[in-house]
């Protein structure tokens, strides 16, 4: 950390960590409900467990991001967050809007549409929240004593998710024009603009991480992000297969779907590639192996399994089942949670200045997640394709398809205790950390050996 | 070796091309759109269906069009699957429809909101979803190869209310029995009875008093009636 204003990321990651733990719990009370336990239904019917486990989720994924912006951008441009009060100001209120969502959601108030549930009242004040932050780190950036890549590519995929939420506030009265502009928000999100706020976080990690040389990090930046557009625009087109919308999208979609991988293995190819090149063997190695994991993850699930059922004769089948659910966990795990997870691993000791990122509590839970959400992947694939075959192939009831499959729940819950006693670690190793340094140079937050990475 | 220049380039230039393709597909997709959707048909009972669709979250557990949660049914077609008296019944009681299963939320819905929200799942049933959902392949063959009584030659309400619950050579629900050889069972009258008022029959029955006219219960009277050994299983 060089720069004051870098410890406002704290308490953004200090609320991503709350939130993540508040996500887990509702995943488990889904999970049992699948199992046939649904005795919490009356307290907390299925439909809001789901929307508060998504809509968690994407509140601590942009809470990471924020965090990772107010860290990264004042040490890319070189000054001090522009204005640090603003920047508390605007994590309080998206705090209370998220909590009023999440309330509402258990008095029945929210627009039931899958990932932006949040009332429409409560949506014009995210926008405003996120304006007010795009301002901030925007007049960082410009005001800054240097403009590079990282920092252009964080940037504008940050302001360009603010200016995509608005096509999802599109009044419509037809079902198929509402969903068709639910897509352009969701899927330009999390396969369009947020790669490029990942590719600008990973990016500036392996900088920091590996000591290979900017200049060549950043040209590869542009490429992968280059792929990211060149596929995932008209890959939005695997959402308009069928949702009412004209046959064409199985052409244009199917082909540029089976694009989208290019860009996650490129990603992957760049982690590792740059970990091994780096001849630099920076102390942090828990912070490099989640980087290098996101890389890799995120092939696996969001490029992989993606591509498994985008094709339209595939899903045909798939469309509407817990196949989904099999891609959309180790996706979001691997590209947007591990990225999250990577830049506070690096930044925590810098912040805190205590050098608790090689412990065992924090190498376990890289390995224990990992490994829990493979295996919850699994589950799902497997009552995913079962589900498929017994449904949509054999033609039986919905509800005697569900008995059959509730085994495999019960395989979830399993993967899914894994799962959380890796993530337990990493927030106990972020409560022992502590809060961060009052002053740079405190406790030696200046002397940890990335501070000497650049001129 | 590519240059950091050309790199921006090749990021520009495809991020423009691929922009332009997909606002330009949109434009086009929306001219398209009321016809396959047949949006002239979207009625204020519609409309006001799609708002309670939305205001109750039903995709938090539904899918509709394939999209949703993967908790509960897929309603795509459930109007030409159910037809509108097992789904007045249901939304007005859901528990009393399937009782001892997964549990729906009673949202003690108005008459008048369960006929807008019959009318908005009709509505979507009617939209040319290209081929969805697809119907089931494997099943053709079993029913070829096992010689079952087609399910087209059974009475229309038989197909849509009674099989939610009941399996009737190998498919249907499984929350009451199956009904195979009813007619050995049960004699017309008996089944006339069970069909008129289940509680008359056996006071801790399950199946709920359903929405049947006195035609639809002769209908199926004289259908399982004729339910014997020679259906074969």
């Amino acid at each position: 950390m060089r720069y004051q204003t870098q410890r406002i990321a704290w308490w953004f990651f200090a609320t991503c960590m709350l939130l993540f733990s508040l996500q887990l719990v509702y995943g488990f009370v889904m999970a049992f409900a699948h199992m046939g336990y649904d005795g919490l239904h009356p307290l907390i019917p299925f439909n809001a467990a789901r929307a508060t486990h998504t809509n968690l989720l994407v509140m601590w994924l942009l809470c990471g991001f924020m965090g990772a912006a107010y860290y990264i951008i004042p040490e890319e441009a070189e000054r001090e967050l522009m204005w640090p009060r603003l920047a508390y100001a605007q994590l309080a209120a998206l705090v209370i809007v998220g909590v009023t969502a999440i309330i509402g959601f258990h008095l029945n108030w929210w627009e039931g549409r899958k990932f932006l549930e949040i009332p429409r009242p409560l949506d014009y004040l995210v926008v405003v929240d996120v304006l007010l932050f795009i301002a901030n780190i925007g007049a960082t950036v410009w005001k800054g004593n240097r403009m590079t890549t990282t920092a252009m590519v964080l940037f504008f995929g940050l302001a360009m998710a603010a200016l995509l939420y608005l096509p999802g506030m599109i009044p419509t009265v037809n079902q198929t024009k509402d969903s068709y502009w639910r897509w352009w928000v969701v899927h330009l999100w999390v396969e369009g603009v947020w790669e490029l706020i990942m590719g600008g976080i990973l990016s500036f990690l392996l900088i920091k991480l590996t000591g290979v040389d900017r200049e060549v990090i950043e040209k590869w930046l542009y490429v992968i992000v280059g792929l990211t557009f060149l596929s995932g625009i008209l890959g939005t087109g695997h959402h308009y297969y069928f949702i009412g919308t004209p046959g064409y999208w199985k052409w244009i979609g199917g082909f540029f779907s089976a694009l989208e991988p290019l860009a996650f293995l490129g990603m992957a190819i760049y982690a590792v590639t740059m970990a091994r090149k780096g001849g630099r063997a920076h102390p942090n190695r828990v912070a490099l192996s989640w980087t290098v994991g996101c890389g890799i993850m995120s092939f696996v699930g969001a490029g992989f399994l993606g591509f498994a059922h985008t094709l339209p004769q595939v899903n045909l089948y798939t469309h509407g089942t817990l196949v989904t659910a099999m891609h959309g966990h180790l996706a979001f795990w691997g590209a947007y949670a591990m990225i999250v997870l990577a830049v506070i691993a690096y930044a925590l000791p810098l912040m805190t200045g205590r050098r608790l990122h090689d412990s065992r509590a924090a190498v376990l839970a890289f390995w224990t997640s990992n490994i829990g959400m493979v295996a919850m992947t699994l589950a799902f694939a497997v009552a995913g394709v079962t589900q498929v075959v017994l449904e949509r192939r054999v033609g039986m009831d919905f509800l005697e398809v569900q008995k059959e499959i509730q085994v495999h729940f019960f395989g979830l819950v399993l993967a899914g205790g894994l799962f959380t006693v890796g993530i337990v670690l990493y927030v106990w190793n972020f409560i022992r950390s502590g809060l961060p340094v009052a002053a740079v140079g405190e406790r030696g937050v200046a002397d940890m050996a990335d501070t000497s990475s650049e001129p | 070796m590519l240059s950091k220049s050309a790199a921006r380039a090749f990021f520009l230039a495809g991020t423009a091309v691929c922009t332009t393709a997909f606002v330009g597909l949109t434009v086009d997709t929306f001219q398209r759109i009321p016809a396959q959707t047949h949006e002239d048909t979207i009625t204020p009972a519609v409309r006001a269906g799609k708002d309670l669709w939305d205001s109750n979250n039903c995709m938090g557990c539904h899918t509709l069009m394939g999209e949703g949660a993967y908790y509960a049914p897929e309603l795509t077609r459930v109007y030409e699957r159910r037809g509108p008296a097992f789904m007045k019944a249901m939304l007005r009681d859901p528990a009393a429809m399937y009782p001892g299963q997964r549990q729906m939320t009673n949202y003690h819905f108005t008459d008048d909101e369960i006929d807008a929200l019959i009318a908005f799942l009709k509505w979507v049933g009617e939209v040319d979803l290209q081929g969805f959902p697809p119907k089931p392949n494997l099943v053709q063959v079993a029913v070829t190869t096992g010689g079952l009584a087609s399910a087209a030659d059974r009475p229309q309400v038989f197909n849509q209310i009674c099989i939610a619950c009941h399996a009737l050579g190998g498919q249907g629900g499984a929350v009451g029995p199956a009904l195979d050889r009813v007619g050995d069972r049960l004699d017309a009258q008996a089944i006339r009875r069970r069909l008129e008022d289940p509680l008359s029959v056996q006071a801790d029955a399950k199946m709920p008093k359903l929405p049947l006219t006195p035609e639809q219960i002769q209908e199926l009277v004289a259908f399982l009636s004729q339910t014997k050994t020679e259906v074969p299983r």
